[in-house]
């Protein structure tokens, strides 16, 4: 878990499980809580973190998320396998989502999660290729110069 | 106001967090919509909602809210309950609805998350 110069985790998401949907982004929080990180900056982690989670949960298949901490930052990267996202700069915008009924339903699909990850974070990066997944490398700045 | 007083000006039940009634709540918000309560949310908040699966309970944690409020008579499902005690999250049970929830907390001095959504 440790690494020389700070901390690494790997966890795995799987795409369509609704009922464990968000337990990662629970055990970051948890992670960041025992670390003794900012609460402020833990919610605006544990928030994007979640967001990305239950992206990949509604429309990928599956993903590996890496949680690293260092001094200076916490990075989350989570690569899907997945659809990919056709037109980046549609999806984020607000509003825009393709999510189903049942999704709706479950409280989710109102094209809010990727603004609110770039809202959150201090620097946020997507890409996507069609067909095979999706990129997201979310960071948070522990020093100097990150959100309040 | 504390939660105690929430539970009885909504004369609600409690679902968990029984030793937790003395704790204070500063701010509410209600919404059935996760996506929204994690885009507008604000920690310490009472998350009042009408929807009961484990995701509620989850997003209220991740939002750092301090309690949860269901209305229309609605309790959590069995992994928002487990979720819930785990994490120490108050619920309550109100039979009223949404809005009438929300009137009778905020009559009774409870106010909203601030601000207005901006165009
Ligand atoms: N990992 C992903 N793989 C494929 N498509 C994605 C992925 N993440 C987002 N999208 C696409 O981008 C759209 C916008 O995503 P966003 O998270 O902003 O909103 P949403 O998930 O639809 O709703 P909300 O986040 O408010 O629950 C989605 O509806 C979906 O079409
Ligand atoms: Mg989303």
């Amino acid at each position: 878990m440790f690494c020389d110069d700070g901390l690494s985790q790997h966890f795995q998401i799987q795409g369509g499980d609704f009922s464990r949907a968000g337990r990662v982004s629970t055990t970051i929080k948890e992670i960041l809580q025992e670390v003794g990180i900012d609460p402020a900056i833990i919610r605006r982690a544990a928030i994007a973190s979640y967001e990305a989670e239950m992206n990949v949960v509604m429309y990928a298949q599956k993903a590996d998320l890496t949680l690293k901490l260092t001094p200076e930052e916490i990075t989350i990267r989570i690569e899907d396998q997945g659809p990919g996202i056709k037109n980046i700069d549609q999806a984020m915008q607000e509003g825009f989502s393709t999510a189903t009924d049942q999704m709706r339903e479950m409280g989710f699909g109102a094209g809010m999660g990727l603004p609110n990850i770039n809202r959150n974070a201090d620097v946020f990066w997507i890409g996507s290729i069609r067909g095979k997944g999706t990129v997201l490398i979310i960071t948070f700045l522990l020093k100097k110069g990150g959100k309040a | 106001m504390t939660l105690k007083q929430i539970q009885e000006i909504l004369d609600a039940e409690i679902i968990c967090g029984e030793d937790s009634l003395d704790m204070e709540i500063t701010a509410a918000g209600g919404s059935d919509l996760m996506s929204d309560v994690l885009a507008f949310g604000q920690p310490g908040i009472l998350l009042m909602t009408g929807l009961t699966n484990t995701q509620s309970v989850r997003t209220a944690d991740i939002v750092d809210a301090k309690a949860i409020l269901y209305v229309r008579g609605k309790k959590p499902d069995k992994g928002g309950l487990e979720l819930a005690r785990e994490k120490g999250i108050p619920i309550l049970s109100t039979k009223h609805m949404m809005f009438m929830a929300c009137g009778l907390l905020f009559r009774a001095g409870l106010p909203g998350v601030g601000g207005l959504q901006d165009e």
